[in-house]
């Protein structure tokens, strides 16, 4: 398609089109769970019901006696080391002697047929010995430890400064509940023997840390472990962990037999972490005329049964828990704990989601204290460049916090709400009419770091080759990172258009054959795999150039590239001509500067790359006495640094504002003794098209100085503030009295109307 | 084939027709949606044995040929497509609603697709195919 | 494996029950298919009654609508909106526009849902069920049809055939209360219906007890207190209706909401139903 467009039009800056969509819109688009091998078997999941239980004896006889069934399969078969994990390898593949939450898995069955796979999983009989499950994380620290060390994973401290008198003093606790990914596509491989170890097709966001925990696993070298990512049906942190890989390269091993593993809906809510529920008390003091004085947290995160990244998220829900603003004194105490509920991990925001909700809700607490508009309050104590947060490290780069806040704050507010049932709260189901409503207005400000943090030598691979095909220069760009529906194919076809100044690009499919790009988390993967795709670019272009100059006789410093040709003051020999003698192939790892680990005393250190920052305005309609809620607008103003392609921002933004919706109002995963109580789509609710507003985005691109192109990462920060935003418009909207039971979201009509009952 | 699966899985497994798409197999993401003799409907919700001697026409069904049909052009342009989980059903779903109104207004559009489930988009470039698709076809 | 019987007209379905009455009815699946494809229900034998064309066609006879048990729940909001019109509205809270084009007021009335969304109004229409067996045709008042959550007066080899419902009287209401905007089971409804020649006050709450519930006193206690030759609604009525419709339900808690809550919801509704049909009914 890029034939009949100009030289490095749909270049960076551009919309260019998805490689991918033209297929994704025909339905032709291979997401992994539609893989196919003719010869495959399909494997199952045998799950613990239990959260806390002794595994008595594992019995899969009446399942294998099944014509069809093939495998069964229990940690004894795991020829490796049992164990997996992202930060600590703490996990089973298969549950040993314990299991220490429902839907842990403890035997896996392969069969020729997916139904067959699942009545044989019905037909392993597991014996097991319940104990008593630990499901109150504030109980956790007293309880039998679930693991060697005890049940805490990770308490940062952060002291910094010394706590002042303060004029006015506001506390407040504030509750998180579990939210889901929620991606659509359910989680699902295909794992084919190999002459040498296994070939797997999966989706997930990381493909070398699969390797890597596959090959601890499997006990193969890395290099017989080759991965290769299929399409994915969205991530959102929630593919970062290991779920049906291991399980489906077990078996095809077993059976040298390639096997498909694909989840249901159900078992995807048992399958992958969820966003760590949050407990938080917070003290803000501050003087008469509004200046933050000192802050004071104390969080609590339910890591569940297992650690997954439960420490980083700890480390950045205590290192934003004072939110983007200057605070001269800090105490901050983050706690993550083992419990017997689903293990959580990765989401979206990454523990700067729920901190937010907390700090933006004192923000707006103190406002009143203060009898101060809350956009004054926020705009007096914003960070700016040179600002010093509160793990001592300096904002470098742009910072214009004050300047988002002010542009969602000066838009027009939208019009009084109009007596059409659709664009009411409920929605068709008629409960309510326009004269029933109360309007209310919220803001939220955040704060997040973009790529890795605490020095973690962290870094992305591309190799890039240059060939002439039919009389043209074509590049081929390879690296391993994750397209998981962000768009990371078209960003990286972007830079090489622009940089190589060619038309035709071809990505080819991620796979571990080229080295580790990292993970797509973190708001990194455009900074770091873009950055190593540009740095492949300059090396292919420096190598052009010398082959030019050695041709031309005349030095490389005097040449350009350009309209597919190499042109010197007198000469010009085109990019085909040049080819001729041979492809030009680089590879280039790319890492972004250097950061350190905090204090462990302290929580002191430069431990971040860069902060991003996002403003929210939310005007919410409330129906008081159902409690009901419609969000009417959602104003969200980013820096984005440079905006690479700017269609695909504004979709990172619009999904982020939604999902940052959902747990707002009406996203939780329920649990009830450490089972989920709502896994399908019937009662976990996300958004609707009735639910999100119309939403209105101010991209400011401020370029970063030290990242490619000036860009910053996008994916999480339209997200983080908000719920914030959304909590204090419909706290605005129901009045102080019933505002202050409202600590807690998502705040569900019946928290809302109740709430008001009570006030 | 067994008669009690759904058609979505006779479509996926059986028919080697992938394009309708898993997410939820029990009515509430339209992911899986199709068109059963005219109607759309989630595939996922018919008994395979209802769908004999029946017209299904799926995703896979819509281009003509190397042509897009201005409802997928659309999505593409408008960059209504991200991981594309959700994409194949609301083709159909938007493919209907314009069969049905060249000119649906936004409260008309919402409700017509309240019932496709997007986690990425946060559907406003979905509305904006929808509305840059009836604009050129009518 | 599980056996799938066809059937091709009426007669045909009701020969397929009377042979099986431990098969399960399948019209639009939007029930049956979920507890299939979740694995949480077997069913050794399936009739399917998508095809029966009597069941899928309404007819109107006087003051009557006959509607068959499989019209989709889309013709409903597009077609019967004038004869019965809360009906209509609550047709069109259920699901999705793909759900509505399967689903039917059938199916609802077979699964028995406590949160049906379609039978409130049937209740307070007083609507009559018409049941068919081998053994002859019975009406069963959509009052007494339900005995539980899941539970019906249906014998195993009996089949809802049609609904009969007068053509609205007056002003229809109905309004559901959930904690998402669309797409949605209600956590409570109420269905509302004026006939102002009779003086007649309907009203009927679902989700909201272990069957959908008439709220028979707070029927009689409006159709006495309203002011019939066009008053205002006095609010100690309003809300003393409220109370008796929350009082008609016997809600519990669980996961969509407590009971506390539902009750509460159940009044607003009532109270909110009422108003909106009395301000129609003065209105024209």
């Amino acid at each position: 398609m890029t034939m009949t467009q100009p030289l490095t039009a749909d270049g960076v800056g551009a919309s260019a089109r998805r490689p991918d969509a033209d297929a994704k819109v025909r339905g032709d688009f291979a997401y992994s769970s539609d893989l196919w091998h003719d010869a495959m078997a399909w494997g199952a999941t045998v799950r613990s019901p239990h959260p806390h239980a002794r595994v008595v004896s594992v019995d899969a006889s009446a399942a294998l006696a099944l014509p069809g069934v093939h495998a069964g399969l229990t940690a004894a078969d795991v020829p490796g080391v049992n164990r997996y994990g992202l930060e600590k390898r703490d996990q089973p593949v298969l549950a040993e002697d314990v299991v220490r939450y429902v839907g842990e898995p403890v035997a896996v069955v392969a069969a020729d047929t997916p139904e067959l796979a699942r009545r044989a999983a019905g037909l392993v009989e597991v014996a097991y010995e319940p104990l008593p499950a630990l499901t109150d994380p504030e109980r956790a620290l007293e309880s039998p430890a679930l693991h060697e060390g005890g049940n805490l994973v990770r308490h940062l401290r952060i002291r910094r400064g010394a706590l002042a008198r303060a004029d006015v003093v506001v506390t407040g606790e504030y509750e998180v509940g579990m939210q889901d990914q929620a991606f659509l596509g359910p989680e699902s491989c295909l794992a084919v023997p190999a002459e040498e170890g296994v070939e797997l097709y999966c989706s997930t966001q990381w493909l070398h840390i699969d390797q890597d925990q596959l090959a601890g696993c499997l006990a193969l070298p890395k290099e017989h472990v080759r991965l290769t990512l299929s399409g994915v049906g969205g991530a959102f942190g929630g593919r970062e962990d290991l779920s049906v890989q291991a399980h489906a390269c077990l078996l095809a091993l077993r059976l040298g037999r390639p096997v498909k593993m694909s989840y249901g809906r159900e078992e995807s809510f048992a399958g992958h972490v969820h966003r760590h529920p949050a407990r938080m008390r917070y003290e803000h003091g501050a003087t008469r005329d509004g200046r933050l004085l000192y802050v004071k947290a104390d969080i609590l995160l339910d890591g569940g049964a297992y650690a997954s990244t439960s420490a980083a998220v700890t480390g950045n829900a205590a290192c934003f828990a004072t939110g983007p603003y200057e605070v001269p004194a800090v105490e901050i105490d983050c706690r993550s704990v083992y419990t017997n509920n689903p293990p959580a991990g990765a989401m979206r925001g990454f523990g700067a989601v729920q901190v937010c909700f907390g700090h933006e809700s004192q923000m707006d607490k103190l406002a009143a204290a203060l009898g101060m508009d809350p956009v004054e309050l926020r705009l007096r104590n914003a960070v700016s460049t040179g600002s010093t947060m509160a793990t001592g490290q300096r904002v470098e780069g742009p910072a214009p916090v004050a300047e988002l806040l002010r542009r969602v704050a000066d838009r027009p507010l939208p019009p009084p709400a109009a007596d059409d049932p659709r664009l009411l709260p409920g929605g068709t189901s008629n409960s309510t009419r326009a004269d029933r409503l109360v309007r209310g207005v919220g803001y939220g400000l955040s704060v997040k770091n973009i790529c890795k943090s605490a020095g973690y030598d962290d870094y992305g691979t591309a190799r890039v080759r240059l060939f002439a095909h039919e009389g043209e220069a074509v590049a081929e760009v390879h690296t391993a990172a994750a397209e998981v529906g962000q768009g990371l194919v078209t960003v990286q076809a972007q830079i090489a258009r622009t940089e190589l100044e060619v038309a035709r690009v071809t990505i080819l499919p991620a796979d571990t054959e080229v080295g580790d790009a990292g993970t797509s988390s973190a708001s990194r993967q455009t900074w770091m795999s873009g950055g190593a795709v540009r740095a492949a670019c300059l090396a292919v272009r420096a190598r052009l150039l010398e082959r030019a100059a050695a041709l031309l006789g005349e030095p490389a410093g005097a040449l350009t590239i350009g309209g597919g040709a190499v042109t010197s003051s007198a000469r010009s020999i085109t990019l085909a001509e040049l080819l001729a003698e041979g492809d030009v192939d680089e590879t280039a790892v790319f890492r972004h500067r250097f950061t350190e680990a905090l204090d462990p005393e302290t929580g002191q250190g430069d431990a971040h790359v860069a902060y991003a920052f996002a403003a929210h305005r939310a005007v919410v309609d409330v129906d008081p006495e159902l409690g009901s809620v419609r969000v009417v607008e959602i104003a969200c103003a980013q820096d984005v640094g440079r905006a690479i392609n700017p269609v695909a921002v504004e979709g990172q933004m619009h999904g982020g504002i939604a999902q940052g919706l959902g747990l707002a109002v009406m996203e939780e995963i329920r649990l009830r003794d450490g089972r989920i109580l709502n896994p399908s789509f019937t009662d976990y609710l996300i958004p609707t098209t009735m639910d999100m507003p119309p939403t209105v985005l101010d991209i400011l691109e401020l370029p970063r100085p030290d990242s490619p192109y000036g860009l910053t990462g996008v994916g999480e920060p339209p997200l983080l503030s908000a719920p914030a935003a959304i909590a204090a418009a419909i706290r605005d909207a129901v009045g102080p009295a019933a505002a202050a039971a409202l600590d807690r979201i998502p705040m569900t009509p019946e928290a809302v109307a109740t709430a008001v009952l009570d006030a | 084939m067994e008669a009690g699966e759904s058609l979505l899985f006779l479509l996926r497994e059986r028919v080697g027709l992938p394009g309708s798409k898993n997410a939820c197999e029990q009515g509430e993401c339209g992911s899986c949606t199709v068109y059963l003799d005219g109607t759309p409907v989630c595939a996922c919700l018919v008994a395979a044995g209802q769908a004999q001697g029946c017209e299904v026409v799926t995703v896979e069904g819509l281009a003509d040929g190397d042509e897009l049909h201005p409802v997928q052009e659309a999505f593409v342009e408008a960059g209504a497509v991200q991981c594309g989980f959700c994409t194949p059903g609301l083709l159909v779903a938007v493919h209907d609603l314009l069969a049905r109104c060249d000119d649906p207004d936004e409260p008309q559009i919402r409700e017509a697709l309240a019932g496709n489930l997007c986690r990425c988009t946060g559907y406003e470039k979905i509305f904006d195919a929808v509305r840059l698709a009836a604009g050129r076809s009518r | 494996m599980t056996q799938f019987l066809s059937a091709a007209d009426l007669r045909h379905a009701i020969e397929l029950k009377a042979a099986h009455p431990d098969a399960t009815l399948i019209a639009g699946g939007t029930d049956v298919m979920v507890g299939l494809n979740f694995g949480h229900r077997q069913e050794s034998r399936l009739i399917d009654i998508s095809r029966v064309a009597e069941l899928r066609e309404w007819s109107r006879d006087g003051d009557t609508v006959r509607l068959g048990a499989g019209v989709p729940y889309t013709r409903i909001v597009e077609e019967l909106g004038g004869e019965l019109p809360g009906l209509a509205r609550a047709a069109r809270t259920i699901g999705s526009a793909q759900i509505r084009n399967r689903a039917t007021v059938g199916g609802n009335l077979g699964t028995a849902s406590p949160a049906g969304d379609a039978l409130p109004p049937l209740l307070a229409a007083r609507a009559s069920v018409e049941v068919a067996s081998s053994r002859g045709t019975r009406a069963v008042p959509a009052r007494e049809f339900f005995t539980g959550p899941g539970r019906s007066v249906l014998e195993t080899d009996e089949i809802v055939t049609s609904v009969r419902l007068p053509v609205a009287a007056g002003p229809q209401q109905f309004a559901k209360l959930g904690p998402r905007n669309a797409m949605v089971i209600a956590v409570a409804s109420v269905a509302l219906t004026l006939d102002p020649e009779h003086r007649r006050v309907g009203c009927s709450a679902g989700s909201a007890a272990p069957t959908p519930v008439a709220a028979a006193e707070a029927e009689e206690f409006a159709a006495a207190e309203l002011d019939w030759t066009g008053g205002e609604l006095p609010a100690p009525v309003l809300a003393r209706f409220g109370g008796l419709v929350a009082g008609a339900t016997s809600p519990i808690d669980d996961l969509r909401g407590s009971a506390g809550y539902r009750r509460h919801a159940v009044a607003v509704l009532a109270r909110r139903t009422l108003t909106w049909a009395w301000q129609e009914l003065w209105r024209s």
